[in-house]
């Protein structure tokens, strides 16, 4: 009788250790996964039309087996790179093809340089052999190079970072009216300064390829 | 000098009655914050260092190719050459084709269109191999690709 009167109280000292026990095991279990990279997109098979480019619109990049860098025929260090990359994009030289003149570039108007960051085509060669690592080191100073220039005109024309202008537009949470303006200024400033990699051939000297 | 000897004397314990549900909290937010891979990785993949960077689309949008050399433990099976893993499998240069193909009829069709393959390479392997994956992956007509990376400067810039 005497024990139904008074409940029993549960003890709940050692709930601090069951919970430290759980937080632990999911501590040591999880890996936290990366969720950034670099969005490339691939060429489209058949489209192996070849196109007439002035010498000057070409920034060529080879990388070799041993990760060395040569950039227009001079040996290069990777920090080097993106300075390089901008000079040649923002040059402005002439006019172009289609008759417009870049009046937006801040280049030193080189003529050895492009004339149009239009017309501008970054040509990367990797040899086989190359790091990967290296490989995206380079890809990821060619998107610096080009979002410090896109930035700059999105600053220029719209008082806003091209990269925030981009995480706005692609983010859910923004309306649709906010996202058809974002939709052509995004369009806009990518027209001024196009991201045009190419990596037509790569190195087929070493086949050893052992899968 | 007395009156605070007084209050000294008795001190008052901590009281720890809200502790478990400090852990609780710290429980429930690594449970919230971390992804859960539901492949177990055969390969090691110790992935490159980008600035530059875009941040993946959603996980049901992605398809994941891994590729690197065989973990240390696993290397008397598989030998220690390069090897591409696929969901929770290793498998030859051949096989991405289709498997790409069949991961994208899985998907529901609103958002084939927009499928990222995410290239989760080692930063050791050849950049042919990759080379050799992408090709494999224009031949399906997919061609939305993403060097997965950690975010960072890289450390190691050899000239």
């Amino acid at each position: 009788m005497r024990r139904t009167r008074e409940n029993p109280e549960v003890h709940a000292g050692s709930m601090a250790d069951i919970a430290f026990l759980l937080l632990i095991f999911f501590l040591v279990t999880t890996t936290i996964e990366t969720d950034k990279g670099l969005d490339r997109k691939l060429p489209q098979e058949d489209n192996q039309t070849s196109i007439v480019v002035n010498e000057r619109n070409v920034f060529r990049i080879s990388l070799n087996k041993y990760d060395q860098l040569l950039v227009e025929e001079k040996i290069m260090s990777t920090d080097q790179l993106k300075d390089q990359v901008i000079a040649f994009l923002d040059n402005g030289g002439e006019v172009g093809t289609d008759g417009t003149y870049c009046d937006y570039c801040k280049g030193s108007r080189n003529p050895e340089l492009s004339d149009n960051p239009k017309e501008a085509i970054i040509v990367l060669n990797s040899d086989r052999n190359a790091s990967y690592g290296m490989y995206v080191n380079i890809q990821d100073q060619l998107a610096a190079a080009y979002n410090t220039l896109r930035n700059r005109e999105a600053q220029r024309l719209y008082g806003q970072d091209f990269d925030q202008m981009e995480d706005r537009y692609y983010a859910p949470e923004s309306n649709a009216s906010e996202k058809n303006i974002l939709k052509e200024r995004v369009e806009t400033i990518r027209s001024l300064f196009p991201m045009n990699i190419s990596e037509a051939e790569l190195n087929v000297q070493s086949q050893n390829q052992n899968l | 000098m007395s009156a605070f000897n007084g209050r000294n004397r008795s001190e008052p314990a901590i009281s720890t009655a809200s502790l478990p549900d400090i852990v609780f909290m710290l429980l429930f937010f690594f449970m919230t914050v971390t992804t859960i891979s539901n492949n177990e990785l055969l390969v090691e993949n110790e992935l490159p260092m980008a600035t530059a960077i875009n941040t993946l689309d959603k996980k049901d949008r992605l398809i994941e190719i891994y590729v690197g050399m065989p973990k240390q433990e696993l290397a008397k099976t598989l030998g220690n050459a390069l090897r591409i893993q696929l969901n929770d499998q290793i498998a030859q240069i051949t096989d991405i084709g289709p498997f790409v193909l069949q991961e994208l009829s899985k998907k529901p069709e609103s958002i084939r269109n927009f499928v990222t393959v995410a290239l989760k390479v080692d930063k050791n392997v050849k950049v042919g191999m990759v080379a050799d994956i992408k090709k494999e992956l224009q031949e399906v007509h997919v061609y939305k690709v993403n060097y997965t990376t950690h975010q960072g400067e890289s450390g190691n810039q050899k000239f």
